[in-house]
């Protein structure tokens, strides 16, 4: 029973995660319909933004005499950073191609993807980068479920972010902008809404999401890679697709799935094959629901 | 020029400046607390020179100015094309033959190596042109069935001593075996979803050779398989046959030709024929071609099998040639490496792909120096390749306008 809790505490911090880079592929495929290959590299950026700043905080001293400080200007910095990238990849690669078919985008997302995980290896370094420690060392033992401070605070900000993109898609101006823009370009663009500008609202909100992300598997795992956001990046489309591509509440939900799912799989199945779980559940929901848990109903030429 | 050039500055200098500015933090901020500029801007000027230059030719000839130089060459182009449009294609067919035949005599080891490795990729390229090109599917986990083909030979060879010429075929067919078992629950999808499934099988079949320790040895792979052989006569003691191993990269090259040549026959043959023209009619327009009596499932179906064929091919003579496999060699990067030939050569096309192969095989291989930036540059090129020419070097000849993976 104990390290049941235990994986499901584990599950729902990995899932939260999921659900944070879910989030970035279900927006963008909501308004442009593309599967934004590069989104894991945006993650994968916003874990070496944050590797960069806590270590340039470190060196500058202020980490031992404000760490909620700079870790929360590192949030802030990773985020802008990620969000920055993924405008500027969005006018480069993805913008000149709206009108084209499907494949060449899909092909430029590819193409970019690769270019930025080997941009960070060519400016990063090949090998992996260290997270600088004793951040959030210790944490709360409830008899034999131990819940880490670091793990309560994944939680809390994954909760935060996820309240705050829900308020700002549901309950802001911007919000219905996104909404109406992913119903329909044309007839929002007649209502004086800059199709142009939303997207690239939305590419920034995804990475930045995502760069949120990646700080927190960094701190997590304690270092970063250059190719570490393939994987999460999958699983996280996976995510996306079981709750239902282009559905927010189904991201996240499809998220804590996937990632309870993994921690569960990996805990009483095997732990080797833990990456094969979110493939598997990701092809039987497009055999069996190609819609999602969530979705509404797409006609045949979206699946 | 003037009007060109007011068009393009803009959007031009901001997009420099923000690459300065996503340059800026992963090269400036160092861990010890300082900031430097001196390396950014280095790096960011050299991109922008070139760049630069690129924009500028690209805007001179826009607008005309380098008629002088471009006509003549243009002029030129024209008079080799139309020469070469009046001597038949069996000339030109025997010619590539001939070179492809006397390559080794005049060739060292070193480009012999790599000659070999772009015969692979032309089958491997060829196998998913019929997948992608054809059929219109777009998968992005075709090189499990060259991993697929790789282990059987490896595996066969190691635990019974069978030789390559009869592994081969079993090789094809248990590829074509897993061609059919993934595209069978796939082919309800289309488009990025199917993109993405393809993805996800490919990364399970890689997985599971990675931790199928008793079957695969994991990560470290399989050693000691032997190379393709021959029985040749000897009339030493007598007349006798002997078992030469085809070791020697000259030999192996003349197999891969082998291989090569008679994908590019029965590829060409495919595309000509009436399921051909049903696997295109089907990347068209998939319920059309249902409506006027295609069995689209049947040769969809048929399409994977195929595709995953040649993979099985090129993947029991790559193990054979490296006498080693292990997981490493099936990443997704190798499908996108594929996949790109394809598209780079542009879908359909049988020279296209031929050419694309030799592009993406050759090209890293002249600038082994840069080896760091060689994937940047590739992810690069395959960006811009999408946004200048989307329809390859060579395009197709029959290609509709509705054709989308």
């Amino acid at each position: 029973m104990e390290t049941f809790i235990q994986q499901l505490i584990n599950g729902i911090t990995l899932g939260g995660l999921y659900a944070l880079i879910a989030l970035g592929y279900t927006m963008v495929y909501g308004v442009i319909q593309l599967i934004n290959f590069a989104h894991g590299e945006f993650f994968a950026a916003g874990g070496y933004m944050g590797v960069i700043m806590l270590s340039f905080f470190t060196g500058l001293g202020y980490m031992d005499t404000h760490p909620i400080l700079c870790l929360a200007a590192a949030f802030v910095l990773a985020m802008g950073y990620c969000a920055f990238l993924a405008v500027g990849v969005e006018k480069v690669a993805y913008k000149p191609l709206r009108r084209q078919s499907r494949l060449a985008a899909l092909l430029s997302a590819l193409g970019m993807s690769i270019f930025l995980s080997n941009g960070m290896m060519v400016t990063q370094g090949v090998y992996d980068k260290a997270y600088p420690g004793e951040l959030f060392q210790g944490g709360v033992n409830f008899g034999m479920i131990r819940i880490g401070y670091l793990q309560m605070t994944i939680v809390g900000m994954t909760i935060v972010l996820l309240f705050g993109l829900n308020l700002l898609v549901f309950k802001t101006k911007i919000g219905m902008a996104m909404r109406a823009t992913a119903q329909d370009k044309v007839m929002s663009s007649l209502v004086s809404i800059s199709s142009n500008r939303i997207i690239s609202l939305t590419f920034a909100i995804g990475a930045g999401l995502a760069a949120a992300a990646g700080i927190m598997v960094g701190l997590y795992y304690g270092s970063v890679r250059y190719d570490m956001g393939f994987l999460p990046g999958i699983k996280a489309f996976a995510a996306a697709v079981l709750g239902g591509i282009g559905n927010i509440t189904g991201a996240m939900l499809g998220g804590l799935i996937i990632g309870m799912v993994e921690i569960f799989g990996a805990g009483y199945i095997s732990g080797q094959y833990k990456d094969v779980f979110a493939f598997i559940i990701l092809i039987s929901v497009l055999y069996f629901k190609p819609t999602g848990i969530m979705g509404e109903n797409i006609d045949d030429t979206r699946v | 020029m003037i009007h060109e050039f007011k068009k393009v500055w803009k959007p031009y200098t901001i997009g420099l400046l923000w690459l300065l500015g996503l340059l800026w933090p992963m090269l400036g901020i160092h861990p010890d607390g300082t900031l430097t500029f001196d390396e950014t801007f280095t790096a960011w000027g050299y991109i922008a020179i070139g760049t630069s230059i690129c924009l500028l030719l690209y805007i001179l000839n826009k607008s005309g100015s380098l008629d002088a130089v471009s006509r003549p060459l243009a002029g030129l182009r024209d008079t080799v094309g139309q020469a070469s449009g009046k001597v038949p294609n069996w000339v030109w067919i025997i010619v590539l033959l001939a070179f492809a035949f006397l390559y080794p005599f005049f060739t060292g080891r070193y480009a012999q190596d790599v000659a070999t490795n772009v015969l692979i990729y032309i089958c491997l390229g060829l196998g998913l042109n019929i997948v992608v090109g054809l059929a219109g599917m777009l998968d992005l986990g075709y090189i499990a069935f060259y991993g697929v083909g790789a282990y059987t030979y490896a595996l066969l060879n190691i635990h019974f001593g069978m030789s390559f010429w009869i592994c081969l075929p079993i090789a094809a067919a248990l590829a074509m075996i897993a061609g059919s078992l993934i595209g069978y629950p796939t082919l309800r999808m289309r488009g990025d979803y199917l993109a993405i499934v393809t993805l996800g099988f490919g990364e399970i079949v890689r997985i599971i050779l990675n931790n199928w320790m008793s079957l695969t040895n994991g990560p470290n792979g399989i050693l000691g398989i032997k190379a393709p052989s021959m029985y040749i006569p000897s009339f030493e003691n007598g007349f006798s046959l002997e078992v030469l191993y085809l070791k020697k990269l000259h030999y192996l090259y003349y197999v891969a030709l082998l291989l090569a040549i008679i994908t590019v026959i029965s590829v060409r043959h495919l595309n000509f024929s009436r399921i051909g023209r049903a696997w295109e009619s089907i990347r068209e327009d998939e319920t059309a071609a249902e409506l006027m009596g295609v069995n689209t499932f049947k040769l969809k179906l048929l399409a994977y099998a195929m595709g995953a064929l040649f993979a099985g091919l090129a993947g029991a003579f790559f193990c054979a040639r490296m006498r080693f496999v292990s997981p490493e060699s099936f990443t997704f990067l190798e499908s996108a490496m594929v996949l790109s030939m394809v598209v780079l050569g542009g879908m359909g096309s049988i020279p296209g792909i031929i050419l694309g192969a030799a592009a993406l095989i050759v090209l890293p291989e002249v600038f082994r120096e840069f080896e760091t930036y060689r994937m940047l540059v590739f992810g690069m090129s395959m960006v811009v390749m999408m946004l200048f020419r989307p329809a390859g070097l060579i395009p197709a000849k029959r290609m509709g306008k509705r054709g989308e993976g």
